[in-house]
């Protein structure tokens, strides 16, 4: 019909496609591509703000950035933090969705109680983490005190104080896992537990490795995939909470970027920082494509 | 008929391999299946056949285990299995959709329930790293079982592929492989054939039918598809509304049935009804026709007369005896041909005729009908059979 209007009016119908897509495409460009362009030439410059001009330097930011003893700790701090948060959330998010489905009521309620965390906004659930494990007023440490425990102050302790991160990630991240995973699971089909029951594989864990397993098997890989790419994003609950410390260790990609962008100038260092980064994540996102496609095969 | 089974027919010696005694069953207040009966002999394929909804489905599940009754006993091979796990029960089933798991070559699939009875759970999960020599020894066991199998069924060169990478027709005798490799004494079919178009539905069939006879294996078989019962069946249990409504060999359900529901719902197209009156002698009036029956219903009583269209003599030309019909439609199928008939005043078809010839008829035809009494079937008004003793020709030069 509208093709049909287009040719009955003006211009040719081949234009039309064109013109539908050129708002979007415009913003994408203004809003995405055209900063990303500004920030991989920055990278390559020796500029930092508020200076005048801006000299091309080749390599050499690239050179100081993975020198930079900070940008290290950045690297494996992410690295530790991906490796903590990931397997967690994955492993959490099918716990949950096999409990919901065998549940036999409530299981709305159960699915909005877990998914809960995924909706809030991190950035106040961080803050609300902040008091819960607060060494003196918090809820967690009264709690573990009152069971006899002797809590340390997690948040503090360069030890701790990533896994604690982590944990706070796995909480905000299981709802999205478990969510996937219960949508697989509703595909499974029935005839295929029927058959198993049949063969023999009638028990909970039989019916799990022979045919729930198998099934979710594209669908865990799009979780990882997933899951790690936010992962790599954690921001929120290291800006609010520890700030990269103690001893800089939580200081991750994110935040790295943040401060040497807004707190020490070094522009053309965080924009550095910053294609790596986007390098590293379209990686991932090259690889859910990839999954995807073969999915698409099968 | 199979050799066997008149052999076994001719002995009285007949085994059953399965016995369902009263089984109930309802969905919360919606009865499914009521009071359910049947014997099935050792080697014999019987169809479920019914319409959807009959409850065919839900009988072949309480049998597998998939479903429980709500009363009732069930016997496998002289074993009480009503309260058994499905796995525990021996039987085997291939499902409508065949049911294998997609992530494991046909080998894999075929040999699973092998494993799962020789092996325990952890040796399964770690029988590929062959970790003990008990291990390696059953697993060549399975092997050479499943190759004995393959050879069998013909899918060898095929087995070792997923089931993605499969013809439809190697997927189920992979299906079937699956289900034979337990020794089981009873194999159920959940309209197997039904994903399957014309052409491939009747090869398929054709070699469910082979192996079935080569394996010696008992079969129940759910279909609503007629021909498909009549066809591969030694006995067809014909299901109505919950009920198993007639339980005979394919011809006695096509020339007796022992209902007008059962003679409505078997043979294509649906046999011809018409209102009857019985008069003196167990005669019956139909218009101005009188079929000279001997039915032993009082006179005035009112009887559905059915027949077959291949009953239906159609003769042109006014030199004949019959009533005159209009010729509405004709169907030439070449092989066989389809004559749809209704009275000269009416619109809508009333009547079937097949002719065993090519058809010279065309629509506006005036034709005129004859049907034999001894062709005709009888049924009283609630629909069961009405047992006649023709004793000659009709006469229908009557009025």
């Amino acid at each position: 019909m509208l093709m049909a209007e287009t040719r009955a009016g003006q211009g040719s119908p081949r234009l039309a496609p064109y013109l539908m897509v050129a708002p979007a495409a415009a913003l994408l460009l203004i809003l995405v591509l055209a900063p990303l362009a500004l920030v991989v030439a920055t990278a390559f410059t020796d500029w930092h703000l508020g200076a005048g001009g801006a000299a091309f330097v080749g390599l050499q930011t690239f050179e100081a950035l993975i020198a930079d003893p900070d940008f290290q700790a950045a690297a494996w701090n992410t690295v530790r933090y991906v490796a903590l948060v990931v397997p967690v959330t994955c492993l959490a998010g099918l716990a949950a969705a096999l409990l919901i489905v065998e549940c036999r009521r409530g299981q709305a309620f159960y699915r909005m109680i877990f998914f809960l965390p995924s909706v809030a906004t991190l950035a106040a659930m961080a803050v609300a983490w902040q008091m819960l494990l607060s060494p003196s007023v918090g809820a967690v440490p009264q709690l573990l005190r009152a069971l006899g425990l002797a809590p340390t102050n997690w948040l503090q302790d360069p030890g701790t104080a990533l896994p604690t991160l982590a944990l706070i990630g796995i909480w905000s991240e299981a709802g999205f896992a478990m969510l996937f995973f219960l949508a697989g699971m509703k595909t499974a089909p029935r005839e295929l537990y029927e058959a198993a029951a049949l063969d023999g594989c009638g028990n909970f864990l039989d019916r799990l490795w022979h045919v729930t397993l198998p099934h979710l098997a594209p669908i865990t890989a799009f979780v990882l995939v997933f899951s790690s790419i936010h992962a790599l994003r954690v921001f929120d609950t290291v800006a609010i909470i520890t700030r990269g410390g103690p001893e800089k260790s939580t200081l991750v990609a994110l935040y790295f970027i943040y401060q040497e962008a807004f707190s020490l100038f070094r522009t053309n260092l965080a924009a550095a920082a910053t294609v790596l980064f986007i390098a590293v994540v379209l990686l991932f996102s090259l690889l859910q494509l990839r999954i995807a496609r073969a999915q698409g095969d099968r | 008929m199979r050799p066997d089974r008149v052999m076994s027919l001719c002995w009285e010696s007949r085994v059953s391999i399965l016995i369902v005694r009263g089984i109930s069953k309802s969905f919360g207040s919606a009865p499914v299946l009521s009071n359910i009966d049947l014997d099935i002999d050792e080697g014999e394929i019987v169809s479920l056949l019914g319409p959807s909804g009959c409850g065919k489905s839900t009988l072949l599940r309480i049998i597998a285990g998939l479903e429980s009754a709500d009363s009732g006993a069930i016997e496998i091979a002289g074993r009480e299995i009503t309260r058994l796990e499905p796995g525990a029960r021996n039987i085997a089933m291939v499902f409508q959709n065949l049911a294998l798991y997609p992530h494991l070559t046909g080998r894999q699939n075929i040999a699973l329930p092998l494993r799962v009875r020789q092996m325990s759970r952890w040796q399964r999960i770690f029988s590929s790293l062959r970790l003990s020599a008990a291990v390696r020894a059953i697993e060549r066991d399975i092997e050479a079982t499943v190759d004995d199998l393959a050879a069998r069924l013909a899918i060898t060169e095929a087995i070792d592929r997923l089931p993605g990478r499969l013809s439809g027709g190697q997927r189920q005798r992979v299906a079937i492989g699956k289900a034979l490799v337990r020794d089981s004494r009873l194999l159920l079919l959940d309209e197997p054939l039904s994903s399957l178009d014309a052409k491939l539905r009747i090869q398929a069939r054709d070699e469910i039918l082979q192996i079935q006879r080569s394996f010696g294996i008992s079969c129940v078989f759910v279909t609503h598809d007629q021909d498909e019962a009549l066809a591969i069946s030694d006995r067809v249990a014909v299901m109505l509304g919950g009920g198993i409504a007639q339980f005979d060999t394919p011809a006695a359900i096509y020339r007796n049935p022992s209902s007008l529901n059962v003679a409505r719902f078997v043979g294509t197209p649906t046999i011809n009804c018409l209102e009857g009156i019985v008069e003196q002698q167990g005669r019956v009036r139909v218009g101005d026709h009188l079929f000279d029956a001997r039915l032993a219903q009082p006179a005035g009583s009112a009887v559905t007369v059915a027949i077959r269209p291949e009953h239906v003599r159609v003769g042109d030309g006014h030199d004949q005896p019959g009533t005159s019909l209009r010729v509405v439609r004709v169907e030439d199928h070449g092989h066989d041909g389809l004559v749809h008939l209704a009275a000269a005043d009416q619109a809508g078809v009333s009547f079937v005729a097949r002719t065993g010839q090519p058809v010279v008829l065309r629509p506006g035809d005036e034709v005129r009908v004859a049907i034999e009494a001894h062709d005709a079937l009888f049924f009283g008004a609630s629909g069961t059979r009405l047992e006649s003793a023709p004793v000659r020709m009709a006469d229908y030069a009557h009025g």
